[in-house]
């Protein structure tokens, strides 16, 4: 893997890569239970725009961490100008000349522009902050990033999305970073202000500094790119492929490849059965429109799309937690519009965020179990603590849960086992549940756990439960669907049986059609 | 993430576990009766305080009788109040305008018109009133969506003037035997207002620990939004919370009202506080989720203790509240503690 770009590059106000000021050397990084970085090797260049490639979950996100100095590596070595780097925290990063750009800004709305350009190294003399020549360099960066109508006094919640970028970008610049680290820049921005973005990119790197570039886009990282490197699994599996000429083939192969995490049961095809979720043209303003779908008996249907494509808020309001704007959903006919209705109907959900949005953490595994349907076991308004008890402990044993103490309280659980309870609420109660709608179901689930969980999925299936499935890792939309739906920005793109598609095919249709010209799909 | 470290090391599921009995002590669902020991202790502390204080009282058995009588009777209406408070604050709320209602639930149950109706009337008004003011704190909070500190606050002061304008800002004497005698009448030689207070903390423990009105409660405390993604109505359960909280205070006016044979504007002045900080010292969380009502009845009864304590070696209240407020910070402080040794213990266990 070389550095030299074979073709000419089109554009020309980008300098050729310079001399290395960033290299990381097996790198690994451990949570518990996850080594969400496995070995990561990556060099970065000044003045390049240096991309990372990776899946949901490849350790994109670990590693940005390490760099600017929230988490800190556990073994391997980083080298930064040529000195090794252990930031102790953010501030030490930023000092040493690294800045980061996260996903979800880090700005403080009801701060002026200057203010958060500066925030933590407030221009100041004897303890009062020097609003008026804060001011001054606020506006010579922001005309140095071709923004200078940016008044510096302005609240940055008055800013639209792309505004607020470039009060991002410009703190990195008060801060005079050498390395600019940019986590999906591009996710919040419309079409032609990307454009602006890369006029930027390329102005920072014709001055020696390097950027380091995640995107999901295929055709950015092949526009604004010097050279890709490619994670996954926590691995770098690619380094330094030229950003420009590799073939969309083999970095979507370098990226995919079969993992042992993905151990699936073999599938029963549904048999020909009714259709239990009929949804029709559901739109929610600025989070999805046009959805339409079914979801039959004992079928299992796949949503793959990237976070912020619109697939958790889809799966919300067909559970009748958002209130649609357009379109209906019905469940055997009936109108659904309110979660009581939804519950009412036979439809369970599991949500996205496990802890916030589905569990008493406190509180044991049997109420949290029966938390959808106590009022069921309850005679006139009294609870029945021990049918509930002999009901969870039934779905506990069903589902191989650990600890099989129902009295625990939920907090001492796995992630893979608290999953199970909230699968396993909506199973208490004896086939009343007939759709499960599952929002990422194996997020922070260990590999053990994961297959038992796909197996209880399979399981719910064969009885003829129907399940929507909506997940970030296209191989376990594909290993455990009939049916495969990708969301793209809010627009469900593409349907296909789960065997007539693969998982390439179903990843580039993910991340905008970025297929190059030429290239078979 | 550390959680699932701690599941690893859990025995399996096939492994006998005959220990379990003997941990219960150490268990979480022992937690509130270790929490409640400790209040009991402090009661004692108190009590223990009293007897080198004022040794000449104490061997004295009717006065010791009468005292704790004495001490119930001035725990009954806060007492009775804090019951529906600590439902507000599992249920993830809280309610600032308590003294606010039972003000203006005291003094329109004794305005002349309304004692021409008998005590009939004057219960049924109070009643009334209590839960009408809180269905409209409930109804600002669930469908106004405004936060439930400034919803009740603004009722505080809303109430309160609106009392003011009942009474005129006169004092209402309470001409009504059968309401004056609630305070003066003992059955079986215990105070009719300690009974009341015991029938209330009694209803309170069953509705929180056996209804699924209690289920919900601490459902919607603990976790909103997993509530709701369950089926519940939250809001329709808030605004049941804070009608709740009206009728207890509503009961309590008519205690006060008893009590004082008379009401005014300027009534129960303060309660709130002392009702949150009975909930909180009695274990329930500010946050919402948890809770117990006896630890709730004991935060009350350590009050009411220091307040007698103070009485019977003739101190000032100044001294008696700046007493209360360090109680307060050490119930809190412990709490705290409680929960970092417990959670280094689990961090032990894991490492």
């Amino acid at each position: 893997m070389t550095t030299t770009v074979p073709q000419p590059r089109s554009d020309t106000d980008s300098p050729p890569p310079g001399e290395v000021v960033l290299q990381l050397t097996d790198v690994v990084k451990t949570f518990p239970g996850v080594r969400a970085l496995d070995g990561v090797q990556l060099e970065v260049r000044a003045g390049e725009v240096h991309c990372l490639l990776g899946q949901n979950g490849a350790g994109k996100s670990t590693l940005i961490k390490v760099l600017a100095g929230v988490h800190h590596a556990d073994e391997g070595t980083i080298v930064w100008q040529g000195q090794p780097f252990a930031p102790a925290n953010p501030q030490a990063a930023m000092k040493a000349g690294i800045a980061t750009i996260y996903q979800e800004l880090d700005l403080v709305d009801d701060l002026s522009v200057a203010e958060n350009a500066f925030l933590g190294h407030e221009d100041r003399r004897a303890g009062f902050v020097r609003r008026g020549q804060m001011a001054r360099r606020t506006r010579e960066i922001l005309a140095r990033l071709g923004h200078e109508h940016i008044p510096p006094r302005r609240m940055v919640r008055s800013l639209p999305a792309a505004g607020k970028q470039i009060v991002s970008m410009a703190r990195a610049l008060s801060h005079d970073a050498k390395l600019i680290v940019m986590d999906e820049p591009s996710a919040v921005l419309a079409h032609d202000e990307v454009g602006n973005l890369f006029r930027i990119i390329r102005d920072l790197t014709s001055h020696g500094i390097a950027v380091i570039y995640i995107s999901h886009r295929l055709e950015e990282i092949r526009e604004i790119g010097d050279r890709v490197t490619v994670l996954k699994d926590g691995r770098t599996t690619a380094a330094n492929l030229p950003a420009r000429t590799t073939p969309t083939r083999e970095l979507v192969n370098r990226m995919t490849g079969r993992s042992i995490e993905y151990v699936f049961p073999p599938r029963v095809e549904p048999r020909d059965t009714e259709t239990l979720l009929q949804v029709e043209n559901l739109t929610r303003e600025g989070e999805f429109a046009d959805a339409t779908l079914s979801v039959r008996a004992g079928e299992i249907v796949g949503i793959a799309g990237l976070v912020g494509s619109g697939r958790s808020e889809l799966l919300e309001t067909i559970f009748g937690a958002r209130r649609a704007d357009h379109g209906t959903v019905r469940m055997n006919g009936k109108r659904i519009t309110s979660v009581g209705a939804a519950v009412r109907a036979g439809i369970g959900m599991a949500p996205e965020e496990r802890k916030s949005q589905a569990l008493l953490l406190d509180e044991p595994i049997f109420k949290n179990m029966t938390l959808s349907s106590f009022a069921r076991f309850a005679k006139g308004g009294f609870t029945a603590a021990g049918d509930e008890r002999a009901a969870a402990e039934k779905i506990a044993a069903s589902l191989e849960l650990r600890p099989r103490d129902v009295t625990r309280p939920v907090r001492t659980l796995s992630g893979g086992n608290q999953q199970k309870v909230v699968v396993g609420r909506w199973l208490v109660g004896d086939g009343r549940t007939r759709l499960l709608l599952l929002d990422e179901p194996t997020r922070g689930v260990d590999v053990g756990a994961r297959a038992e969980l796909y197996q209880v999925i399979h399981d719910l299936a064969a009885d003829g439960v129907g399940v929507l499935l909506v997940s970030s890792e296209v191989p376990e939309v594909l290993g455990l669907a009939d049916r495969v739906l990708v969301m793209r920005e809010g627009h469900l793109i593409h349907e296909s049986p789960a065997g007539d598609i693969d998982e390439a095919t179903v990843l580039d249709l993910v991340m905008a059609g970025s297929l190059m010209e030429g290239e078979p799909a | 993430m550390t959680d699932t470290v701690v599941a690893q090391q859990t025995p399996s599921p096939e492994a006998p576990k005959p220990e379990r009995r003997q941990s219960w002590w150490k268990s979480d669902s022992a937690e509130p009766v270790r929490r409640n020991l400790g209040l009991v202790g402090v009661l004692v502390v108190l009590v223990i305080i009293g007897i080198v204080t004022r040794p000449e009282l104490y061997g004295d058995a009717t006065w010791v009788r009468n005292n704790i009588f004495t001490i119930l009777q001035q725990a009954s209406a806060i007492g009775v109040v804090t019951v529906g408070m600590t439902f507000v604050i599992i249920g993830g709320g809280i309610d600032l305008s308590v003294g606010a209602i039972i003000a203006v639930a005291g003094v329109w149950s004794t305005t002349l018109a309304t004692q021409s109706y008998g005590a009939g009337g004057m219960i049924f008004t109070a009643i009334v009133v209590g839960v009408a003011v809180g269905l409209i704190n409930g109804v600002l909070i669930s469908y106004g969506r405004l936060v439930p500190f400034i919803a009740t606050l603004a009722m505080m002061v809303a109430a309160r003037g609106l009392a003011a304008q009942i009474s005129g800002k006169q004092t209402q004497v309470s001409t009504n035997s059968t309401i004056n005698g609630i305070a003066t009448t003992k059955i079986l030689g215990i105070p009719l207002l300690v009974i009341i207070l015991g029938l209330v903390v009694a209803a309170g423990w069953v509705l929180l620990n056996r209804t699924t009105f209690g289920r919900r409660t601490v459902a919607i405390g603990g976790n909103p939004e997993a509530a709701r993604l369950a089926g519940i109505n939250v809001k329709l359960h808030t605004v049941f919370l804070y009608a709740l909280s009206g009728l207890c205070c509503g009961i309590a006016a008519l205690m006060l009202t008893s009590q004082a044979t008379s009401a005014q504007a300027a009534m129960a002045n303060l309660y709130e506080l002392d009702a949150i900080a009975a909930a909180i010292i009695g274990g329930t969380l500010l946050s919402g989720g948890r809770g117990t009502i006896i630890g709730a009845l004991f935060g009350v009864l350590v009050f009411s203790t220091i307040t007698n304590l103070f009485a019977i070696n003739n101190l000032s209240t100044e001294v008696q509240n700046m007493v209360k407020g360090g109680i307060i910070v050490a119930a809190v402080l412990v709490q705290q503690f409680r929960y970092k040794s417990l959670s280094n213990l689990l961090g032990r266990k894991t490492s």
